[in-house]
Protein backbone atom coordinates (compact mmCIF):
# COMPACT_ATOMS: atom_id res chain seq x y z
CA UNK A 1 0.00 0.00 0.00
CA UNK A 2 1.29 3.45 -0.93
CA UNK A 3 2.01 5.67 2.04
CA UNK A 4 2.05 9.46 2.08
CA UNK A 5 3.44 11.94 4.56
CA UNK A 6 0.96 14.67 3.60
CA UNK A 7 -1.71 12.93 1.50
CA UNK A 8 -3.97 15.98 1.26
CA UNK A 9 -1.10 17.85 -0.42
CA UNK A 10 0.64 15.05 -2.31
CA UNK A 11 -2.62 13.81 -3.86
CA UNK A 12 -4.38 17.18 -4.20
CA UNK A 13 -6.29 17.97 -7.37
CA UNK A 14 -4.44 19.82 -10.14
CA UNK A 15 -6.81 22.77 -9.59
CA UNK A 16 -5.86 22.89 -5.93
CA UNK A 17 -2.15 22.76 -6.75
CA UNK A 18 -2.56 25.57 -9.27
CA UNK A 19 -4.47 27.64 -6.73
CA UNK A 20 -1.64 27.23 -4.19
CA UNK A 21 0.93 28.14 -6.78
CA UNK A 22 -0.98 31.24 -7.94
CA UNK A 23 -1.43 32.57 -4.44
CA UNK A 24 2.08 31.76 -3.23
CA UNK A 25 3.86 33.10 -6.30
CA UNK A 26 2.10 36.45 -6.08
CA UNK A 27 3.04 36.67 -2.41
CA UNK A 28 6.64 35.60 -3.08
CA UNK A 29 7.13 38.21 -5.82
CA UNK A 30 5.89 40.92 -3.47
CA UNK A 31 8.22 39.57 -0.75
CA UNK A 32 11.38 39.77 -2.90
CA UNK A 33 10.39 43.14 -4.37
CA UNK A 34 10.07 44.55 -0.88
CA UNK A 35 13.15 42.89 0.64
CA UNK A 36 15.74 42.13 -2.00
CA UNK A 37 17.08 45.14 -3.93
CA UNK A 38 18.88 42.78 -6.30
CA UNK A 39 15.53 41.31 -7.44
CA UNK A 40 13.81 44.65 -7.55
CA UNK A 41 16.53 45.95 -9.87
CA UNK A 42 16.27 42.90 -12.12
CA UNK A 43 12.50 43.31 -12.33
CA UNK A 44 12.75 47.04 -12.97
CA UNK A 45 15.17 46.38 -15.81
CA UNK A 46 12.40 44.34 -17.44
CA UNK A 47 9.85 47.05 -16.67
CA UNK A 48 8.04 44.85 -14.16
CA UNK A 49 6.35 45.58 -10.85
CA UNK A 50 4.72 43.04 -8.52
CA UNK A 51 1.33 43.99 -10.02
CA UNK A 52 2.36 42.35 -13.29
CA UNK A 53 2.33 38.97 -11.59
CA UNK A 54 -1.29 38.04 -10.93
CA UNK A 55 -0.97 34.25 -11.08
CA UNK A 56 1.44 31.49 -12.02
CA UNK A 57 0.45 32.14 -15.65
CA UNK A 58 2.55 35.32 -15.42
CA UNK A 59 5.63 33.49 -14.22
CA UNK A 60 7.23 33.59 -17.68
CA UNK A 61 7.46 37.40 -17.47
CA UNK A 62 9.98 37.29 -14.64
CA UNK A 63 13.72 37.42 -15.30
CA UNK A 64 15.81 34.31 -14.77
CA UNK A 65 18.22 33.87 -11.91
CA UNK A 66 21.45 32.05 -12.69
CA UNK A 67 24.38 30.74 -10.74
CA UNK A 68 26.24 33.87 -11.87
CA UNK A 69 23.65 35.98 -10.02
CA UNK A 70 24.21 33.92 -6.88
CA UNK A 71 27.95 34.51 -7.12
CA UNK A 72 27.52 38.20 -7.75
CA UNK A 73 25.16 38.55 -4.81
CA UNK A 74 27.37 36.47 -2.48
CA UNK A 75 27.00 36.31 0.44
CA UNK A 76 23.94 38.35 1.50
CA UNK A 77 22.67 39.91 -1.73
CA UNK A 78 19.69 37.56 -2.16
CA UNK A 79 18.74 37.12 1.47
CA UNK A 80 15.12 38.22 1.94
CA UNK A 81 14.84 38.06 5.73
CA UNK A 82 16.78 39.85 8.46
CA UNK A 83 19.71 37.67 9.55
CA UNK A 84 18.34 37.50 13.07
CA UNK A 85 15.38 35.52 11.70
CA UNK A 86 17.68 33.10 9.88
CA UNK A 87 18.74 29.99 11.78
CA UNK A 88 20.96 28.04 9.37
CA UNK A 89 23.16 28.16 6.33
CA UNK A 90 24.06 25.32 3.99
CA UNK A 91 26.51 25.51 1.17
CA UNK A 92 27.32 23.90 -2.16
CA UNK A 93 30.55 22.05 -2.73
CA UNK A 94 31.85 24.87 -4.91
CA UNK A 95 33.14 22.49 -7.58
CA UNK A 96 32.12 24.82 -10.39
CA UNK A 97 33.44 27.99 -8.79
CA UNK A 98 32.70 29.97 -5.70
CA UNK A 99 30.53 28.32 -3.10
CA UNK A 100 26.87 29.22 -2.98
CA UNK A 101 25.63 29.93 0.53
CA UNK A 102 21.90 29.45 1.14
CA UNK A 103 20.02 30.78 4.17
CA UNK A 104 17.10 29.26 6.07
CA UNK A 105 14.57 30.47 8.60
CA UNK A 106 13.05 27.87 10.93
CA UNK A 107 10.00 27.86 8.63
CA UNK A 108 12.28 27.07 5.64
CA UNK A 109 13.92 24.19 7.51
CA UNK A 110 10.49 22.80 8.42
CA UNK A 111 9.26 22.81 4.84
CA UNK A 112 12.51 21.31 3.58
CA UNK A 113 12.27 18.50 6.12
CA UNK A 114 8.65 17.93 5.12
CA UNK A 115 9.82 17.39 1.56
CA UNK A 116 12.40 14.84 2.73
CA UNK A 117 9.77 13.13 4.89
CA UNK A 118 7.57 12.75 1.81
CA UNK A 119 10.50 11.09 0.02
CA UNK A 120 11.10 8.66 2.87
CA UNK A 121 7.43 7.66 3.06
CA UNK A 122 7.28 7.30 -0.73
CA UNK A 123 10.10 4.77 -0.32
CA UNK A 124 7.90 2.85 2.12
CA UNK A 125 9.24 4.38 5.33
CA UNK A 126 7.13 4.55 8.53
CA UNK A 127 7.76 5.26 12.21
CA UNK A 128 8.67 1.59 12.60
CA UNK A 129 11.69 1.91 10.33
CA UNK A 130 15.31 2.44 11.21
CA UNK A 131 16.77 4.98 8.83
CA UNK A 132 20.54 5.23 8.43
CA UNK A 133 21.66 8.55 6.98
CA UNK A 134 25.05 8.02 5.37
CA UNK A 135 25.08 11.30 3.49
CA UNK A 136 27.66 13.76 4.74
CA UNK A 137 26.53 16.03 7.57
CA UNK A 138 27.70 19.61 7.66
CA UNK A 139 27.51 22.29 5.00
CA UNK A 140 26.34 19.68 2.50
CA UNK A 141 22.53 19.45 2.50
CA UNK A 142 22.32 15.66 2.14
CA UNK A 143 22.83 14.68 5.77
CA UNK A 144 20.83 17.45 7.49
CA UNK A 145 17.94 17.17 5.00
CA UNK A 146 17.33 13.44 5.24
CA UNK A 147 18.05 13.51 8.97
CA UNK A 148 15.23 16.04 9.45
CA UNK A 149 12.90 14.11 7.16
CA UNK A 150 13.60 10.88 8.99
CA UNK A 151 12.70 12.54 12.31
CA UNK A 152 9.45 13.87 10.87
CA UNK A 153 8.43 10.40 9.68
CA UNK A 154 9.35 9.11 13.12
CA UNK A 155 12.02 6.67 11.99
CA UNK A 156 14.72 5.73 14.44
CA UNK A 157 17.50 7.73 12.83
CA UNK A 158 21.15 6.64 12.71
CA UNK A 159 23.23 9.67 11.76
CA UNK A 160 26.38 7.85 10.64
CA UNK A 161 27.29 10.50 8.05
CA UNK A 162 29.58 9.24 5.28
CA UNK A 163 32.79 7.24 5.61
CA UNK A 164 34.05 4.32 7.71
CA UNK A 165 32.20 1.80 5.58
CA UNK A 166 32.71 -1.24 7.81
CA UNK A 167 31.17 0.66 10.70
CA UNK A 168 28.25 1.64 8.44
CA UNK A 169 27.66 -2.03 7.74
CA UNK A 170 27.99 -2.94 11.40
CA UNK A 171 25.24 -0.42 12.28
CA UNK A 172 23.01 -1.62 9.45
CA UNK A 173 23.37 -5.17 10.74
CA UNK A 174 23.39 -4.66 14.51
CA UNK A 175 20.68 -1.98 14.65
CA UNK A 176 18.60 -3.46 11.84
CA UNK A 177 18.56 -0.44 9.58
CA UNK A 178 15.80 -0.83 7.01
CA UNK A 179 16.35 2.35 5.01
CA UNK A 180 19.67 3.69 3.76
CA UNK A 181 20.15 7.29 2.58
CA UNK A 182 23.37 8.20 0.74
CA UNK A 183 24.79 8.94 -2.68
CA UNK A 184 24.31 6.14 -5.23
CA UNK A 185 28.04 5.69 -5.61
CA UNK A 186 28.42 5.25 -1.85
CA UNK A 187 25.54 2.76 -1.85
CA UNK A 188 27.37 0.77 -4.53
CA UNK A 189 30.54 0.90 -2.43
CA UNK A 190 28.72 -0.26 0.69
CA UNK A 191 27.34 -3.16 -1.36
CA UNK A 192 30.80 -4.05 -2.60
CA UNK A 193 32.25 -3.94 0.91
CA UNK A 194 29.45 -6.16 2.22
CA UNK A 195 30.29 -8.70 -0.41
CA UNK A 196 33.95 -8.61 0.59
CA UNK A 197 32.90 -9.15 4.20
CA UNK A 198 31.03 -12.27 3.05
CA UNK A 199 27.55 -10.84 3.67
CA UNK A 200 24.69 -11.72 1.33
CA UNK A 201 21.66 -9.41 0.79
CA UNK A 202 19.40 -11.68 2.86
CA UNK A 203 21.70 -11.30 5.88
CA UNK A 204 21.04 -7.58 6.10
CA UNK A 205 17.71 -6.01 7.02
CA UNK A 206 17.72 -3.12 4.50
CA UNK A 207 14.61 -2.89 2.32
CA UNK A 208 14.91 0.51 0.67
CA UNK A 209 17.47 3.15 -0.23
CA UNK A 210 17.08 6.85 -1.03
CA UNK A 211 19.95 7.89 -3.22
CA UNK A 212 20.72 11.25 -4.79
CA UNK A 213 23.06 14.24 -5.09
CA UNK A 214 24.68 12.84 -8.21
CA UNK A 215 23.67 11.44 -11.58
CA UNK A 216 23.16 7.70 -11.78
CA UNK A 217 21.90 5.40 -14.48
CA UNK A 218 19.16 2.74 -14.56
CA UNK A 219 21.96 0.15 -14.85
CA UNK A 220 23.43 1.41 -11.60
CA UNK A 221 20.01 1.21 -9.95
CA UNK A 222 19.64 -2.45 -10.94
CA UNK A 223 23.12 -3.15 -9.68
CA UNK A 224 22.52 -1.51 -6.27
CA UNK A 225 19.11 -3.18 -5.92
CA UNK A 226 20.68 -6.58 -6.53
CA UNK A 227 23.75 -6.23 -4.32
CA UNK A 228 21.86 -4.73 -1.38
CA UNK A 229 18.59 -6.60 -1.93
CA UNK A 230 16.56 -3.39 -1.71
CA UNK A 231 14.43 -1.05 -3.80
CA UNK A 232 16.50 2.00 -4.73
CA UNK A 233 14.73 5.37 -4.99
CA UNK A 234 16.05 8.51 -6.59
CA UNK A 235 15.86 11.91 -4.88
CA UNK A 236 16.69 15.28 -6.42
CA UNK A 237 17.48 18.68 -5.04
CA UNK A 238 19.75 21.69 -5.07
CA UNK A 239 21.23 23.60 -2.16
CA UNK A 240 20.07 26.78 -3.88
CA UNK A 241 16.44 25.67 -3.52
CA UNK A 242 16.71 23.94 -0.10
CA UNK A 243 18.51 20.63 -0.63
CA UNK A 244 17.36 17.08 -1.34
CA UNK A 245 13.62 16.62 -1.62
CA UNK A 246 12.80 19.15 -4.32
CA UNK A 247 11.57 16.00 -6.03
CA UNK A 248 11.57 12.30 -5.17
CA UNK A 249 10.67 8.93 -6.57
CA UNK A 250 7.62 6.89 -5.60
CA UNK A 251 6.92 3.16 -5.89
CA UNK A 252 6.44 3.52 -9.66
CA UNK A 253 10.15 4.39 -10.04
CA UNK A 254 9.39 6.20 -13.29
CA UNK A 255 10.38 9.74 -12.45
CA UNK A 256 10.49 12.06 -9.47
CA UNK A 257 7.46 13.96 -8.18
CA UNK A 258 8.30 17.62 -7.77
CA UNK A 259 6.88 19.15 -4.58
CA UNK A 260 4.77 21.63 -6.48
CA UNK A 261 3.28 23.24 -3.40
CA UNK A 262 6.80 24.60 -2.77
CA UNK A 263 8.41 24.74 -6.19
CA UNK A 264 7.08 25.68 -9.63
CA UNK A 265 8.94 23.86 -12.37
CA UNK A 266 9.34 25.02 -15.96
CA UNK A 267 11.18 23.57 -18.92
CA UNK A 268 12.80 26.17 -21.15
CA UNK A 269 14.85 26.27 -24.31
CA UNK A 270 18.33 26.91 -22.89
CA UNK A 271 19.26 29.13 -25.84
CA UNK A 272 16.19 31.33 -26.17
CA UNK A 273 14.80 31.11 -22.64
CA UNK A 274 11.39 30.35 -24.12
CA UNK A 275 9.09 28.13 -22.03
CA UNK A 276 8.53 24.76 -23.73
CA UNK A 277 5.33 22.69 -23.61
CA UNK A 278 4.98 19.65 -21.34
CA UNK A 279 6.93 16.65 -22.55
CA UNK A 280 9.66 18.75 -24.21
CA UNK A 281 13.27 18.24 -23.37
CA UNK A 282 14.94 21.38 -22.09
CA UNK A 283 16.49 23.13 -19.14
CA UNK A 284 14.78 22.75 -15.80
CA UNK A 285 13.90 26.03 -14.06
CA UNK A 286 12.57 26.31 -10.52
CA UNK A 287 10.80 29.00 -8.56
CA UNK A 288 10.63 28.53 -4.81
CA UNK A 289 7.27 29.90 -3.69
CA UNK A 290 7.39 29.19 0.03
CA UNK A 291 10.97 29.92 1.05
CA UNK A 292 11.38 32.97 3.22
CA UNK A 293 15.10 33.55 3.67
CA UNK A 294 16.48 32.61 0.28
CA UNK A 295 13.72 32.65 -2.32
CA UNK A 296 14.77 32.05 -5.91
CA UNK A 297 12.60 33.08 -8.82
CA UNK A 298 13.08 31.17 -12.07
CA UNK A 299 16.40 29.67 -11.10
CA UNK A 300 18.12 28.01 -14.04
CA UNK A 301 19.37 24.63 -12.84
CA UNK A 302 21.28 23.87 -16.07
CA UNK A 303 19.90 20.34 -15.79
CA UNK A 304 18.37 19.02 -19.00
CA UNK A 305 15.13 17.31 -18.19
CA UNK A 306 11.55 16.48 -19.17
CA UNK A 307 8.33 16.87 -17.17
CA UNK A 308 5.19 14.78 -17.29
CA UNK A 309 1.79 15.19 -15.64
CA UNK A 310 0.62 11.76 -16.70
CA UNK A 311 -1.35 10.03 -13.95
CA UNK A 312 0.99 8.14 -11.65
CA UNK A 313 0.11 4.71 -10.25
CA UNK A 314 1.17 5.86 -6.76
CA UNK A 315 -1.74 8.29 -6.54
CA UNK A 316 0.38 11.44 -6.27
CA UNK A 317 -0.72 14.26 -8.52
CA UNK A 318 2.42 16.38 -8.53
CA UNK A 319 4.32 16.66 -11.80
CA UNK A 320 7.14 14.17 -12.42
CA UNK A 321 10.59 14.95 -13.78
CA UNK A 322 12.86 12.39 -15.41
CA UNK A 323 16.43 11.81 -14.30
CA UNK A 324 18.43 14.84 -15.50
CA UNK A 325 19.96 13.92 -18.85
CA UNK A 326 22.93 16.25 -18.66
CA UNK A 327 23.76 19.90 -18.25
CA UNK A 328 22.66 22.59 -20.65
CA UNK A 329 25.85 24.58 -20.26
CA UNK A 330 27.82 21.91 -22.05
CA UNK A 331 25.26 20.30 -24.32
CA UNK A 332 26.02 20.29 -28.02
CA UNK A 333 23.54 19.67 -30.78
CA UNK A 334 25.33 17.88 -33.59
CA UNK A 335 23.33 16.88 -36.66
CA UNK A 336 20.26 17.28 -34.49
CA UNK A 337 21.54 14.91 -31.84
CA UNK A 338 22.16 16.12 -28.29
CA UNK A 339 25.68 15.33 -27.22
CA UNK A 340 27.20 15.86 -23.79
CA UNK A 341 30.96 15.91 -23.27
CA UNK A 342 30.41 13.66 -20.26
CA UNK A 343 29.15 10.91 -22.61
CA UNK A 344 32.30 11.19 -24.68
CA UNK A 345 34.43 11.15 -21.56
CA UNK A 346 32.75 7.94 -20.41
CA UNK A 347 33.59 6.22 -23.69
CA UNK A 348 37.21 7.40 -23.57
CA UNK A 349 37.71 6.18 -20.02
CA UNK A 350 36.08 2.85 -20.84
CA UNK A 351 38.58 2.37 -23.64
CA UNK A 352 41.58 3.09 -21.46
CA UNK A 353 42.25 6.60 -22.74
CA UNK A 354 43.02 9.45 -20.36
CA UNK A 355 40.54 12.25 -19.71
CA UNK A 356 42.70 14.64 -21.72
CA UNK A 357 40.56 15.32 -24.72
CA UNK A 358 39.01 18.05 -26.76
CA UNK A 359 35.86 18.02 -28.80
CA UNK A 360 35.93 19.99 -32.03
CA UNK A 361 32.65 20.65 -33.76
CA UNK A 362 32.60 22.19 -37.20
CA UNK A 363 30.31 22.48 -40.18
CA UNK A 364 31.62 21.25 -43.51
CA UNK A 365 29.36 21.51 -46.59
CA UNK A 366 26.31 22.07 -44.36
CA UNK A 367 27.00 18.97 -42.30
CA UNK A 368 28.14 19.07 -38.70
CA UNK A 369 31.35 17.24 -37.95
CA UNK A 370 32.48 15.92 -34.60
CA UNK A 371 36.16 15.38 -34.02
CA UNK A 372 37.29 13.95 -30.71
CA UNK A 373 40.94 14.66 -30.12
CA UNK A 374 42.65 12.39 -27.65
CA UNK A 375 46.18 12.61 -26.41
CA UNK A 376 48.42 9.64 -27.12
CA UNK A 377 49.95 8.14 -23.99
CA UNK A 378 53.04 5.98 -23.53
CA UNK A 379 50.72 3.15 -22.43
CA UNK A 380 48.62 3.32 -25.58
CA UNK A 381 51.50 3.79 -28.01
CA UNK A 382 52.98 0.96 -29.99
CA UNK A 383 55.18 0.73 -33.07
CA UNK A 384 52.41 -1.31 -34.66
CA UNK A 385 50.35 0.98 -36.89
CA UNK A 386 47.63 -1.64 -37.33
CA UNK A 387 47.20 -1.98 -33.58
CA UNK A 388 46.81 1.77 -33.13
CA UNK A 389 44.30 1.90 -35.99
CA UNK A 390 42.37 -0.97 -34.43
CA UNK A 391 42.10 0.81 -31.08
CA UNK A 392 41.10 3.99 -32.86
CA UNK A 393 38.31 2.14 -34.63
CA UNK A 394 37.12 0.58 -31.37
CA UNK A 395 36.85 4.07 -29.95
CA UNK A 396 34.90 5.30 -32.99
CA UNK A 397 32.52 2.35 -32.62
CA UNK A 398 32.16 3.01 -28.90
CA UNK A 399 31.30 6.67 -29.56
CA UNK A 400 28.79 5.72 -32.23
CA UNK A 401 26.92 3.38 -29.94
CA UNK A 402 26.93 5.91 -27.07
CA UNK A 403 26.00 9.00 -29.09
CA UNK A 404 24.17 7.51 -32.05
CA UNK A 405 26.43 9.62 -34.20
CA UNK A 406 29.56 9.07 -36.25
CA UNK A 407 32.56 10.82 -34.77
CA UNK A 408 36.12 11.07 -35.93
CA UNK A 409 38.86 10.24 -33.47
CA UNK A 410 42.15 12.06 -33.86
CA UNK A 411 45.16 11.01 -31.86
CA UNK A 412 47.23 14.02 -30.90
CA UNK A 413 50.59 14.54 -29.26
CA UNK A 414 50.87 14.39 -25.48
CA UNK A 415 50.29 17.73 -23.69
CA UNK A 416 49.10 19.28 -26.96
CA UNK A 417 45.64 19.93 -25.55
CA UNK A 418 45.82 23.21 -23.72
CA UNK A 419 45.54 22.98 -19.95
CA UNK A 420 43.80 25.78 -18.15
CA UNK A 421 44.03 26.73 -14.54
CA UNK A 422 40.30 26.64 -14.05
CA UNK A 423 37.83 24.44 -15.82
CA UNK A 424 39.24 22.59 -18.82
CA UNK A 425 38.17 23.81 -22.25
CA UNK A 426 36.60 20.64 -23.59
CA UNK A 427 34.63 21.93 -26.51
CA UNK A 428 35.60 24.09 -29.47
CA UNK A 429 32.58 24.86 -31.61
CA UNK A 430 33.72 26.38 -34.90
CA UNK A 431 30.28 26.37 -36.51
CA UNK A 432 28.98 29.63 -37.83
CA UNK A 433 25.26 29.25 -37.96
CA UNK B 1 71.16 -10.47 -32.59
CA UNK B 2 69.10 -7.35 -33.10
CA UNK B 3 69.32 -3.60 -33.13
CA UNK B 4 67.22 -0.97 -31.39
CA UNK B 5 64.75 1.11 -33.32
CA UNK B 6 63.06 4.11 -31.76
CA UNK B 7 59.45 4.75 -32.84
CA UNK B 8 58.10 8.22 -32.14
CA UNK B 9 54.45 9.28 -32.23
CA UNK B 10 54.00 12.49 -34.19
CA UNK B 11 51.02 14.35 -35.52
CA UNK B 12 50.61 14.70 -39.25
CA UNK B 13 50.79 18.47 -39.58
CA UNK B 14 53.25 21.10 -40.73
CA UNK B 15 56.30 21.68 -38.57
CA UNK B 16 56.20 18.63 -36.34
CA UNK B 17 58.99 16.74 -38.09
CA UNK B 18 61.11 19.82 -38.04
CA UNK B 19 60.45 20.26 -34.34
CA UNK B 20 61.34 16.66 -33.57
CA UNK B 21 64.55 16.62 -35.59
CA UNK B 22 65.43 19.90 -33.91
CA UNK B 23 65.08 18.25 -30.52
CA UNK B 24 67.35 15.38 -31.59
CA UNK B 25 69.89 17.80 -33.02
CA UNK B 26 69.90 19.77 -29.76
CA UNK B 27 70.49 16.51 -27.92
CA UNK B 28 73.46 15.72 -30.15
CA UNK B 29 71.85 12.56 -31.53
CA UNK B 30 73.31 11.24 -34.79
CA UNK B 31 70.76 9.41 -36.89
CA UNK B 32 71.68 6.41 -39.00
CA UNK B 33 68.30 6.08 -40.57
CA UNK B 34 64.95 7.82 -40.53
CA UNK B 35 61.70 6.63 -42.01
CA UNK B 36 58.11 7.65 -41.63
CA UNK B 37 54.87 5.69 -41.60
CA UNK B 38 51.80 7.86 -41.75
CA UNK B 39 48.02 8.03 -41.63
CA UNK B 40 46.05 11.17 -42.44
CA UNK B 41 46.31 12.46 -38.88
CA UNK B 42 49.32 10.91 -37.22
CA UNK B 43 52.52 9.15 -38.05
CA UNK B 44 55.25 7.04 -36.56
CA UNK B 45 58.82 8.16 -37.15
CA UNK B 46 61.15 5.17 -36.95
CA UNK B 47 64.76 6.03 -36.34
CA UNK B 48 68.03 4.21 -35.89
CA UNK B 49 70.54 6.23 -33.93
CA UNK B 50 74.11 6.11 -32.72
CA UNK B 51 73.12 6.28 -29.05
CA UNK B 52 69.73 4.82 -28.10
CA UNK B 53 69.84 5.92 -24.47
CA UNK B 54 70.68 9.52 -25.35
CA UNK B 55 68.01 9.68 -28.04
CA UNK B 56 65.37 8.15 -25.79
CA UNK B 57 66.01 10.49 -22.86
CA UNK B 58 66.18 13.50 -25.18
CA UNK B 59 62.79 12.62 -26.68
CA UNK B 60 61.24 11.88 -23.31
CA UNK B 61 62.42 15.17 -21.85
CA UNK B 62 60.84 16.99 -24.79
CA UNK B 63 57.53 15.22 -24.14
CA UNK B 64 57.47 12.82 -27.07
CA UNK B 65 55.70 9.49 -26.70
CA UNK B 66 57.98 6.81 -28.12
CA UNK B 67 58.82 3.15 -27.85
CA UNK B 68 61.92 1.07 -28.48
CA UNK B 69 61.70 -2.17 -30.39
CA UNK B 70 64.13 -4.82 -31.51
CA UNK B 71 64.53 -5.05 -35.25
CA UNK B 72 66.83 -7.01 -37.48
CA UNK B 73 69.66 -5.20 -39.27
CA UNK B 74 71.13 -6.88 -42.30
CA UNK B 75 74.12 -5.89 -44.42
CA UNK B 76 73.06 -6.42 -48.01
CA UNK B 77 75.68 -6.48 -50.80
CA UNK B 78 75.14 -3.32 -52.81
CA UNK B 79 74.69 -5.10 -56.15
CA UNK B 80 71.82 -6.36 -58.34
CA UNK B 81 69.95 -9.19 -56.61
CA UNK B 82 71.39 -8.35 -53.18
CA UNK B 83 68.07 -7.70 -51.46
CA UNK B 84 66.36 -10.50 -53.32
CA UNK B 85 68.81 -13.01 -51.86
CA UNK B 86 68.03 -11.83 -48.35
CA UNK B 87 64.30 -12.05 -48.89
CA UNK B 88 64.63 -15.50 -50.38
CA UNK B 89 66.33 -16.70 -47.21
CA UNK B 90 63.54 -15.23 -45.08
CA UNK B 91 60.85 -16.68 -47.34
CA UNK B 92 62.40 -20.14 -47.18
CA UNK B 93 62.40 -19.88 -43.39
CA UNK B 94 58.72 -18.72 -43.52
CA UNK B 95 59.51 -15.43 -41.80
CA UNK B 96 56.88 -12.77 -42.41
CA UNK B 97 58.22 -9.25 -42.91
CA UNK B 98 55.95 -6.71 -41.23
CA UNK B 99 57.86 -3.81 -42.74
CA UNK B 100 61.36 -3.04 -43.95
CA UNK B 101 63.46 -0.15 -45.13
CA UNK B 102 66.91 0.31 -46.58
CA UNK B 103 69.63 2.80 -45.82
CA UNK B 104 73.14 3.39 -47.01
CA UNK B 105 75.95 3.61 -44.49
CA UNK B 106 77.86 6.84 -44.75
CA UNK B 107 81.18 5.03 -44.97
CA UNK B 108 81.69 3.27 -48.27
CA UNK B 109 81.43 -0.33 -47.14
CA UNK B 110 79.98 -1.73 -50.34
CA UNK B 111 76.85 -2.69 -48.41
CA UNK B 112 73.39 -1.26 -48.01
CA UNK B 113 71.72 -1.82 -44.69
CA UNK B 114 68.24 -3.17 -44.43
CA UNK B 115 66.08 -3.03 -41.35
CA UNK B 116 63.45 -5.74 -41.02
CA UNK B 117 60.56 -5.83 -38.62
CA UNK B 118 59.73 -9.49 -38.12
CA UNK B 119 57.98 -11.48 -35.41
CA UNK B 120 61.00 -13.59 -34.45
CA UNK B 121 64.38 -11.87 -34.75
CA UNK B 122 66.40 -14.90 -33.65
CA UNK B 123 64.81 -17.25 -36.20
CA UNK B 124 65.25 -14.72 -38.99
CA UNK B 125 68.89 -14.05 -38.02
CA UNK B 126 69.64 -17.76 -37.98
CA UNK B 127 68.07 -18.25 -41.42
CA UNK B 128 70.16 -15.41 -42.83
CA UNK B 129 73.44 -16.47 -41.21
CA UNK B 130 72.97 -19.96 -42.68
CA UNK B 131 73.08 -18.43 -46.14
CA UNK B 132 76.14 -16.36 -45.31
CA UNK B 133 74.22 -13.08 -45.06
CA UNK B 134 75.63 -10.68 -42.52
CA UNK B 135 73.35 -9.63 -39.67
CA UNK B 136 74.60 -6.53 -37.88
CA UNK B 137 74.28 -5.63 -34.23
CA UNK B 138 73.92 -2.44 -32.24
CA UNK B 139 77.68 -2.03 -31.82
CA UNK B 140 78.09 -1.95 -35.58
CA UNK B 141 75.34 0.60 -35.98
CA UNK B 142 77.16 2.85 -33.55
CA UNK B 143 80.33 2.59 -35.62
CA UNK B 144 78.70 3.25 -38.97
Amino acid sequence: MERYYQPEIECASREQIKAWQDERLVKQVRHVWDNVPYYRKKMEEKGLTPDDIQSSDDLHKLPFVTKADLREAYPYGLVAKPLKECVRIQSTSGTTGKRVVAFYTQHDIDLWEDCCARAIMAAGGTDEDVCQVSYGYGLFTGGPGLNGGSHKVGCLTIPTSSGNTERQIMFIKDLSATILCCTPSYAAYIGETMKEMGLTPDQIPLKAGIFGAEAWSEEMRQDIQNTLGIKAYDIYGLTELSGPGVSFECSAQTGMHINEDHFIAEIIDPDTGEVLPEGSKGELVFTSITKEAFPLLRYRTRDICMLTREKCSCGRTHVKMCKPMGRSDDMLIIRGVNVFPSQIETVLLNHGYPANYQIIVDRVKNTDTLDVQVEMTPEMFTDNMGEIAKRQKELVDGLRSMLGLAAKVTLVAPKSIVRSEGKAVRVIDKRKI
Amino acid sequence: MSIKQISVFIENKPGVLYAMTGVLAQGGVDMRSFTLAETSDFGIARIIVDDVYKASTTLKDAGYVHSISDVLGVAVPDEPGGLSKVLQALTDAQVNVEYMYVFQGHKNTGSAYTIFKVADNAAAAAALSQRGIKVIDQAEIEKL
